[in-house]
């Protein structure tokens, strides 16, 4: 290649091919450096390629809540969801909405999809289930093990930092005795109207793999020995300090069985002995977060619905009879407490209040939670696809060779055609692949791109689009020498129309991949990205490569003396000046031909 | 190869050339018949949607010795709905079932990997809820009629309105007679398809704008000349153009062809297959349509214009008077040629602005 510094010529509107070259060298070196230091040196995998399960998700618009889709409960289903699949112990599970109304779950391989899916299509996984014991989250020792029965379990920071103490306050009287910010607080009545229709039957697990082998299946909350006493050597060597353990605690429990659980109490872990849940998160018709106007604390309000408001008075009265902590009700998300407020008389009428040592965040994230169930919205499988690691490197496998012949045919077609200008076709188009291939490396790490399928096939037709450009390019060249002029004006004047030609048509391109990838989901999502990153890039490729090449190549003697091999001999192209008469003359039939049919029809 | 080189030179010259602008109404006549066919057979045979538009489930096995047919029963068999089945080229099964709840495949894998004696682990499932499909579907409207608004907005700033017309309807053209095609042959759409007919847009479109581009430049000046008629500039551009067009179109094929090859032969149906299968149809009409629909179509509204009428009767007239002076035979011949020659000139200083 000619040295860069002769491009310091004035003339010709790009007069410095060294210095643009230099800018995509350095581009590719950094792109390339970057890729290796990240060591993300192969694209991610989508799903259909590397194998795995991808669940696409529709929020359901409910009747009566029309702004329940929205851009907040998206995020807040997300993250939810987000919690629960990698709380299955695959940490690299990722979750992201799309659109408006479309969550999409990706699940690497490795991992049941039967309970993947279990845990993230379900709505409400709320339990309101009463407290047969508690104790720290750490195990305790085998032998001296405290039985469920009243008040041994607790330790003193746990039911000291005030939460299930009982007290039977009206409105009025908040004193509330909880001193410390979790969550707990104790119940207060206010016996109002309860509104809201009849909720459907809690959805009941689907599971039947109970964990524990309880046999009993309906114990009370209190009497239930025989069902709980197995959850004993259990609960003892819980550790809820251990995330595993935490993730697996009260997994594929029935709702009508006993079980354990998890929660956080300030910052300590703490642990239940839960009984039957007793209310779910369905019988819960709304509630939200409040100012309590007398104490200016934060609590939590809760309306039942009819059928909740009847159980929830029927779990209190029972509750309220006992000591601490089983006079305690825990609220169950996901298998883990998140508040355990304590209750001192029978809550009828439908409406409750949660209050004690709630900050704002707190008390309107339980407030949610409580309303929403589990999620903010509910949401319908849209599609489930399970690509087996087989299948999938049988794809990938599959879309490289197709592109490898694709390139190859190209190549070949470009050699035959453009003979010493298809070499620069060629680096042109190795450079653009070079680049492509480590954006997309890049991106993978940067905003989660993953190569899958699609994306696939838009790389090998972006080739297609690629090639064009310099297709468009040469042509205009061609013209030019046609037209009698040697290479080096050549080049230069055919640029301007050239690059006019391929911006207006890489822009048409790219806007149609831009507008698919805006309002499209999933798989033409990925297609789209590719297309437009190709289209890009081609620009890229075409401003600061192609043309510098092609201006450098200009001055070597072997393009500009136009060598039948370089795909521009003035005499195989037909250049004017010289052959015009001649060929005029062997072919004076067809050379007439064009204009003379028009003329005769007009004349 | 080096012929279309030579025809290159030629055509660039106009010595060669079809006069596509010409005989435009033989190849409206060709697209109406094949639009009229496309309309017919997607009224009568309608399309065959994949189930990915009806909701229910594919299962894809690993290579098993049990024959399609009896895969076929067993699928019914445990599904309790129709079942088709077809073998990969990998020896493995395609088996989908339609109307399948997503909740119920999970027992139906479970059983057909009894049924076929492989691991459960090994199959693959695409299990689709009836709306998904629709709403691709539905997306895939709103991403076409977005595009369409923002692509004659475009046009009709870059070049003018009556090129964005014509490139609509020539969108619209290939659009028809891609889903024509799919509905004649019966095809499977799929999401695949779906992918392949909306890059189609951007291809077919941008294959137009470059045909439209050539034509904008070679009309810049035309109204300060009496040589030639706008019928006659555009179907030089085309003709200048051919090349590119010809070699654009093969080189975007080639690629295509290798996924429709490779997907189809090795991997026996799937995305890849759906996707370039309609990419490959589009792309052949998009090229068909941008030379010979779009361009006559801008011809046919351009030549209404006021400024091309009078344009073209000075012309007319101009020829009239040449033709009275010579009388003979090899005189007019003379006269035919003449402009040709000067009309290289006239190219020359047109570029030369």
């Amino acid at each position: 290649m000619a040295a860069p510094k002769k491009g310091r010529r004035p003339t010709g509107a790009q007069g410095r091919p060294g210095r643009a070259l230099a800018i995509i060298l350095i581009a590719m070196v950094a792109l390339t450096a970057g890729m290796f230091l990240t060591k993300q040196t192969t694209p991610r995998l989508g799903i259909d390629l590397a194998g795995g399960t991808s669940i696409t998700l529709k929020a359901k618009s409910e009747p009566g809540k029309p702004d329940a889709v929205n851009e907040t409960n998206m995020n807040t289903a997300v993250g939810i969801i987000e919690r629960r699949v990698n709380g299955l112990g695959v940490s690299e599970a990722e979750v992201q909405t799309q659109g408006r109304d479309h969550i999409i779950v990706n699940i690497p391989r490795g991992m049941n999809e039967q309970q993947a899916r279990e845990q993230v299509g379900t709505t409400a996984q709320l339990y309101f289930r009463p407290v047969l014991a508690f104790a720290d989250g750490a195990p305790v020792a085998p032998e001296g093990k405290p039985s469920p029965s009243t008040s041994g379990a607790p330790s003193p920071s746990a039911s000291g930092s005030g939460a299930p103490k009982a007290e039977n306050g009206k409105p009025g009287s908040s004193a509330t005795p909880s001193s410390s910010a979790t969550s707990q607080g104790r119940v207060l009545s206010e016996a109002l109207k309860a509104p809201g229709a009849p909720s459907p039957s809690p959805s009941a697990s689907e599971s039947k793999k109970a964990d524990d082998k309880a046999p009993t299946p309906v114990p009370t909350p209190s009497g239930a020995d025989a069902a709980v006493a197995n959850l004993q050597a259990k609960f003892a060597a819980l550790d809820c300090n251990d995330e595993k353990q935490r993730a697996t605690v009260g997994k594929d429990v029935k709702p009508e069985d006993p079980t354990l659980a998890c929660g956080k109490r300030g910052n300590t872990w703490g642990k239940w002995v839960l009984g039957p849940a007793a209310v779910n998160g369905q019988d819960v018709d709304n509630a939200k977060g409040a100012i309590n106007p007398q104490s200016a604390q934060w609590i939590v309000t809760m309306q039942f619905t009819d059928k909740g408001a009847d159980k929830f008075a029927k779990i209190t009265g029972e509750l309220a009879t006992k000591q601490s902590p089983q006079n305690q009700f825990a609220i169950v998300l996901d298998g883990e407490v998140i508040s355990d407020p304590s209750v001192s008389q029978a809550l009828t009428g439908g409406n409750a209040e949660i209050s004690g040592g709630f900050t704002q965040q707190s008390a309107q994230d339980l407030g949610n939670m409580l309303s929403y169930g589990a999620l903010p919205l509910s949401f319908q499988e849209d599609s489930v696809t399970t690509v087996t690691p087989a299948l999938g490197s049988e794809q990938l496998q599959a879309g490289l060779i197709a592109g490898a012949i694709g390139l190859a045919l190209v190549v070949i077609y470009l050699l035959v055609y453009y003979r010493g200008l298809a070499f620069i076709a060629i680096v042109s188009l190795l450079v653009s692949a070079v680049l492509t291939y480590t954006i997309m490396a890049l991106l993978g790490k940067g905003i989660g791109f993953a190569l899958n399928l699609p994306a696939v096939c838009g790389a090998i037709v972006a080739i297609g689009i690629t090639a064009d450009s310099f297709i468009v390019y040469f042509e205009r060249i061609r013209d030019e020498i046609r037209e009698g002029r040697t290479l080096r004006p050549a080049v230069e004047r055919a640029w301007p129309r050239a690059r006019r030609t391929i911006l207006v048509s890489d822009f048409v391109s790219f806007l149609a991949a831009a507008v698919l990838f805006i309002v499209t989901v999933g798989k033409v999502q990925g297609f789209a990205f590719t297309l437009g990153l190709t289209t890009l890039l081609d620009v890229v490729v075409v401003f600061l490569f192609t043309k510098p090449v092609m201006t450098l190549l200009a001055r070597t003697k072997f393009f500009s003396s136009g060598h039948p091999w370089s795909g521009l001999d003035p005499k195989r192209l037909g250049a004017k000046p010289p052959l015009r008469r001649s060929r005029r003359t062997g072919g004076a039939a067809t050379a007439a031909a064009v204009p003379a049919p028009v003329d005769a029809k007009e004349a | 190869m080096s012929k279309l080189g030579d025809l290159g030179a030629r055509l660039y010259r106009g010595e060669v050339g079809y006069d596509f602008v010409g005989k435009r109404f033989l190849w409206y006549g060709v697209s109406i018949l094949i639009t009229i066919t496309a309309i017919v057979a997607l009224a009568v045979q309608g399309l065959n949607m994949g189930i990915e538009f009806k909701g229910g489930a594919v299962f894809t096995t690993p290579k098993t010795a049990v024959s399609v047919a009896d895969v076929t029963e067993d699928a019914k068999k445990a599904s309790g709905h129709e079942a088709i089945v077809q073998e990969l080229g990998t020896g493995g099964m395609r088996i989908q079932i339609s109307g399948l709840n997503t909740d119920d495949a999970a027992g139906v894998k479970k059983q057909l990997a009894t049924d076929l004696k492989v691991d459960a682990n090994q199959i693959n499932a695409d299990l689709v809820g009836p709306s998904w499909g629709e709403q691709i579907a539905n997306k895939a409207w709103t991403g076409l009629g977005i595009f369409m608004v923002l692509v004659v907005l475009y046009l009709a700033i870059a070049f003018e309105w009556r090129m964005a017309v014509a490139a609509l309807v020539a969108l619209i053209h290939d659009l028809t007679i891609t889903v024509g095609v799919y509905a004649l042959v019966g095809f499977e759409v799929t999401p695949g398809t779906v992918i392949g007919l909306l890059t189609i847009l951007g291809y077919s479109l941008y294959d137009t704008v470059v045909v439209f581009d050539g034509l904008k430049e070679g009309s810049k000046d035309i109204t300060k000349q009496t040589r030639y008629t706008f019928s006659e500039i555009a179907n030089r551009s085309i003709n200048g153009t051919l090349v590119r067009s010809i070699n654009t179109t093969v080189v975007a094929l080639l690629p295509v062809g290798a996924l429709l090859f490779i997907g189809g032969g090795f991997l026996g149906a799937g995305m890849l297959n759906d996707i370039s299968l309609s990419l490959f149809v589009g792309l052949a009409a998009g090229a068909y349509s941008s030379i010979f629909i779009a361009t006559p179509l801008v011809v046919d509204l351009k030549e209404r214009e006021p400024a091309m009428k009078a344009l073209r009767k000075r012309v007319l007239a101009k020829r009239a008077a040449a033709a009275a002076k010579g009388e003979s035979q090899d005189d007019a011949q003379e006269a035919q040629d003449t402009p040709q020659v000067v009309a290289q000139g006239q190219g020359q200083g047109r570029r030369r602005r």
